[in-house]
């Protein structure tokens, strides 16, 4: 079936395995009853339960929780907390400047965008040496085509995050995944063919080690909306408790123009 | 389809559709306010014109029309500086998506210091005030402690007005000369005779938003819709400055020093 008759076959109406709620009685949560059967579940889980369908043990939990902890960092100069502060500065509501700094988390340079090629790349990675290819050569083949996600920093190459989700992944046994051990592999790698720039980040660490909890790249960016949000709060309260329009005010000389000279405009409107 | 049908229907004032033969879910004709879009108005009619039939049963007369245009190009692009087109700099500098540029943009100048919730308070103190000073002299200095708690923070100054500003800027006066002279409306004749009467009673000077809920007033739309014009009508310059910083990158976009007031790594131990 496609064309309308795809449409008109979903008009009007939801058909969802994934919950529903009627008001005054019960909710369903993936096939459960949220309240009678998931009402104490660790909400992380039960995010991750939402995103997948599948359950996670206390210690990946415990991992996955640390991921969001170690790289919530509450610095308003940042450029999606940024935003939160802005909306804080200029008295706009909460949820406004919080949606928009997770919404503009999901960028290409860091966040959400180099968190799904990195996983990408490492899946594929692990296909790859599945199937016998070295992998110094699907390196090679990745470089000729692509960049490779996962490694390299703006502002500063060396990631003070890495340490402590390492210490994280041996305390919960979660540390002799395949992809986890292909991730040091790489910058090895890298390193050796001279791309000293090229240092591992946290998006090629966490993706390693989401990768080897069964995450598919879509799941794993599911995962990651979030992972920002702790450090976007401090920024907005404390923009809003400072005089209002007072975060990173620009005097009209701040703006260098580099555009063509002044003219006159001609056009009237009759 | 459901047994419900009719409690399912979409019901609106300002838009009709009708079906191709062959497609129930493809357009041959689109009717706004009575008027056949893709048949008479695409091509014949003002863009303005458009936005304008969007919010009101009938066109307003051109003088009306012409108003809104000029508005609408002085509130095109509010600039760098403005806290709304920073956040969507934010987003395009960290090759955000287009729409979270656009999401920062919206957020941050949805606010109560030069955002649209400003317009909406001073849209709805022209209601309260209009052309009398005494009324405004008592509007700006109410006790505002006791307001009901709103999503919103708290209201810090007169709404319209500037409250870093020193006197008017001369970009705001010209936009109120501008605007009074093509619509001669009431509220904008008086502001334009009055507004240094009126600055000196509210002890601040007037701001664009307020010009621009003075014009929204007079063109006859609520509080809500001023707040929601004034919000579309600014993102121009948000997409422009947010597609201008993604190509010069973000080497070249300030990332401000940082003077920490609470560092645990220089506090003294207990």
């Amino acid at each position: 079936m496609n064309g309308p008759e795809l449409l008109a076959a979903h008009s009007g109406i939801l058909r969802t395995k994934v919950g529903a709620c009627w008001p005054g009685t019960r909710a369903v949560f993936r096939g459960h009853d949220l309240h009678r059967d998931l009402h104490d579940t660790d909400w992380l889980e039960l995010y991750l339960f939402g995103i997948t369908g599948r359950r996670f043990t206390p210690r990946q939990v415990k991992l996955l929780h640390g991921i969001w902890v170690i790289t919530s960092y509450p610095d308003a100069r940042i450029w999606n907390n940024r935003v939160a502060a802005l909306a804080g500065s200029s008295r706009s509501s909460p949820v406004l400047g919080l949606a928009a700094a997770l919404a503009v988390s999901e960028a290409r340079i860091y966040g959400g965008g180099p968190g799904l090629r990195a996983i990408d790349f490492f899946l594929r990675a692990g296909k790859a040496l599945a199937s016998g290819q070295a992998l110094r050569e699907f390196i090679t083949g990745e470089l000729t085509v692509r960049h490779i996600y996962g490694y390299g920093r703006p502002i500063d190459s060396c990631d003070e995050r890495l340490p402590w989700l390492v210490n994280l992944a041996k305390e919960q046994g979660q540390d002799q995944g395949q992809h986890f051990k292909i991730a040091f592999e790489v910058e090895k790698i890298l390193l050796e063919m001279g791309k000293t720039n090229l240092r591992m980040n946290y998006a090629g660490m966490t993706s390693a080690l989401g990768a080897d909890l069964g995450l598919t790249p879509r799941e794993f960016h599911l995962f990651r909306v979030p992972m920002f949000l702790a450090g976007m709060p401090p920024c907005w309260v404390e923009a809003a408790e400072k005089p209002q329009g007072t975060l990173f005010p620009t005097p009209c000389d701040g703006i260098t123009y580099e555009g063509v000279g002044q003219r006159a405009w001609h056009n009237k409107i009759s | 389809m459901p047994d419900n049908k009719n409690a399912n229907m979409i019901r609106s004032r300002i838009w009709r559709e009708e079906p191709e033969p062959d497609n129930p879910y493809a357009t041959r004709a689109a009717y706004c306010r009575g008027y056949d879009v893709f048949g008479q108005m695409v091509g014949n009619a003002r863009w303005v014109e458009m936005l304008a039939l969007l919010f009101r049963d009938e066109l307003p007369g051109t003088a009306a029309l012409d108003m809104l245009e000029a508005l609408a190009v002085a509130l095109a692009n509010p600039g760098p500086r403005d806290p709304s087109i920073h956040a969507a700099m934010c987003g395009g500098v960290g090759g955000s998506s287009a729409a979270a540029s656009l999401i920062a943009a919206l957020s941050v100048g949805a606010g109560r210091y030069r955002g649209a919730r400003e317009v909406f308070d001073a849209m709805t103190a022209w209601k309260t005030c209009d052309t009398d000073l005494d009324a405004w002299n008592n509007y700006s200095r109410r006790d505002t402690s006791n307001d009901i708690v709103d999503t919103w923070p708290r209201r810090e100054h007169p709404p319209g007005f500037d409250p870093h500003g020193v006197s008017t800027a001369t970009s705001v006066r010209r936009l109120l000369e501008t605007l009074a002279r093509i619509g001669a409306t009431p509220r904008l004749t008086w502001l334009a005779s009055q507004h240094r009467e009126l600055e000196q009673c509210v002890g601040l000077p007037l701001d664009v938003s307020g010009v621009a809920s003075a014009a929204f007033a007079d063109l006859g739309y609520t509080p809500n819709e001023g707040e929601m014009l004034f919000l579309l009508l600014r993102l121009p310059g948000a997409a422009a400055h947010a597609l201008e910083q993604e190509s010069y990158g973000y080497k070249r976009f300030p990332f401000y020093p940082v003077e920490l007031e609470d560092d645990p790594a220089t506090r003294e131990m207990p």
